[in-house]
């Protein structure tokens, strides 16, 4: 096992496994929408680093430079970190209006509430939260 | 935030240089890291620091939100309308090539003109977003605070 | 940042995360990469984020059992990937596969068929540009899920809300 041929590999697995805890481990929306993020950004380092070349430099054109970092993965990661935040800002909606439907944004509280009567905000707050009964 | 000194001045100092950065990222995208994602961005971000110290409504006094509407779906339509001129001039579509005689020039021009559309469309769907967020908070108003479930 | 409940806190040991690995780009030579995910990542993300915590609250529930499932799944995921790692070429070297099919060309032929010394702008751009347009239309698809969520007016019939029995 080429053990420190592949440490950039390793720093992302374990990146990945933090974020991967965080989203299935954390009941917070919130919480949630980071861990996916952090999973994201070390999805991104694999690529990156996957397409470094030792000695090369980066790749625009500059006259009496022989070798260039790989640019193909450039192009796919500037179109991966935009589709991430296109996702992130719509899982922040979501949150939102999670938030608003069931007064909370812990899971374990919604799963409570599910089959019971939604407490929309405006039967007032100690309705929907169950934030003190859930203790 | 706009009775403190501090950041009032350093923002009327940084957001015009935010956004004269922005556009020379934008249209440098062919010599230098850049294109038209990071400097869509980026005017969005000098436009959201501007909001966040004035205010939403100076913010959408300056750049109203039909304008973003109308702005976002104008560069997404740009990129297609530079795909349709290729396809109407004699190539596919998005064919640089028969844009302009020369073939660098044609290449170069049709770059440009593309990363300018997606650089616009960034922006304003980046500036929409904040808007929807920030006028949520402004509706639910002063009255009601975010408790903590603890 | 998964540990902390303080959700402020952790949306912003989110922008110093995201500011890191932009520096760590820079490092392995992607200077557009490294730009776009401190533009994004310490900017926009974060101040998404931070809108949303002005309208949900602040600090996490506190959680009193570890949850050893999600350890289990996590460990072993972590192990098998790491197993996986093994079969990959090693770091940096220049007769890599992902070096040697198309990227060459690109390199070779970005400077002079097309005049533009950025590569990634001209695969970007130009090479790939089909690509550059769905991504365009996924933003503007974005754009318009969050208007459509968010245009709904809240129902708040009255202006204060009553206060939570203790």
């Amino acid at each position: 096992m080429d053990l420190l041929g592949h440490y950039n590999y390793y720093v992302v697995v374990i990146l990945m496994m933090i974020g991967f805890y965080s989203v299935i481990a954390r009941g917070n929306m919130v919480k949630k929408i980071v861990g996916l993020n952090l999973f994201q950004t070390s999805v991104f380092i694999m690529f990156i680093s996957a397409g470094k070349v030792f000695g090369g430099s980066t790749p625009i054109y500059i006259k009496g430079v022989e070798t260039y970092s790989n640019p193909l993965p450039h192009v796919l990661i500037l179109t991966a970190i935009v589709v991430g935040v296109a996702t992130t800002a719509v899982g922040l909606a979501l949150t939102v209006r999670i938030r608003e439907e069931y007064g909370s944004i812990e899971d374990d509280l919604l799963i409570e509430d599910d089959g019971e009567d939604q407490g929309r905000i405006e039967d007032g707050i100690g309705d929907g939260t169950g934030g003190g009964a859930g203790q | 935030m706009r009775e403190n000194g501090i950041l009032r001045i350093i923002a009327r100092f940084l957001i015009p240089l935010i956004m004269l950065f922005a556009l020379y990222i934008q249209f440098h995208g062919d010599y230098s890291p850049g294109g038209g994602f990071q400097a869509g961005v980026m005017f969005a971000a000098a436009w959201i620091l501007f909001v966040l110290i004035y205010g939403l409504n100076a913010g959408l006094a300056v750049i109203p939100e039909r304008a973003m509407f109308v702005l976002s779906a104008a560069g997404a339509l740009l990129y297609a309308l530079i795909g349709l001129l290729g396809v109407v001039l004699g190539g596919r579509f998005l064919d640089f090539y028969p844009l302009l005689e020369s073939p660098q020039a044609a290449q170069q021009a049709g770059i440009i003109l593309v990363e300018f559309g997606v650089g616009v469309t960034v922006a304003c769907v980046v500036m929409l977003i904040f808007t929807m967020f920030a006028r949520r908070r402004g509706d639910l108003g002063k009255a009601w605070q975010p408790e903590d479930d603890d | 940042m998964v540990q902390v409940r303080d959700l402020f806190s952790a949306a912003m040991l989110f922008a110093i995360y995201s500011l890191l690995s932009a520096a760590l780009f820079v490092v392995l030579d992607a200077g557009d990469v490294a730009l776009t995910e401190a533009a994004v990542g310490a900017g926009i993300s974060t101040i998404l984020i931070l809108a949303v915590l002005t309208l949900t609250p602040r600090y996490e529930k506190r959680r009193t059992r570890v949850d050893w499932p999600a350890i289990g799944v996590v460990v072993v995921t972590g192990v098998c990937l790491v197993w996986a790692v093994s079969d990959l070429p090693t770091f940096g070297q220049a007769d890599n596969p992902v070096h040697t099919h198309v990227a060459p060309y690109y390199i070779e032929h970005a400077y002079k068929d097309l005049g533009v010394p950025n590569m990634v702008a001209a695969v970007l751009a130009s090479y790939r540009s089909i690509d550059t347009f769905g991504e365009v239309i996924v933003i503007f698809t974005a754009g318009l899920a969050v208007f459509s969520l968010l245009s709904v007016r809240p129902i708040r019939s009255k202006p204060a809300k009553p206060e939570k029995p203790e």
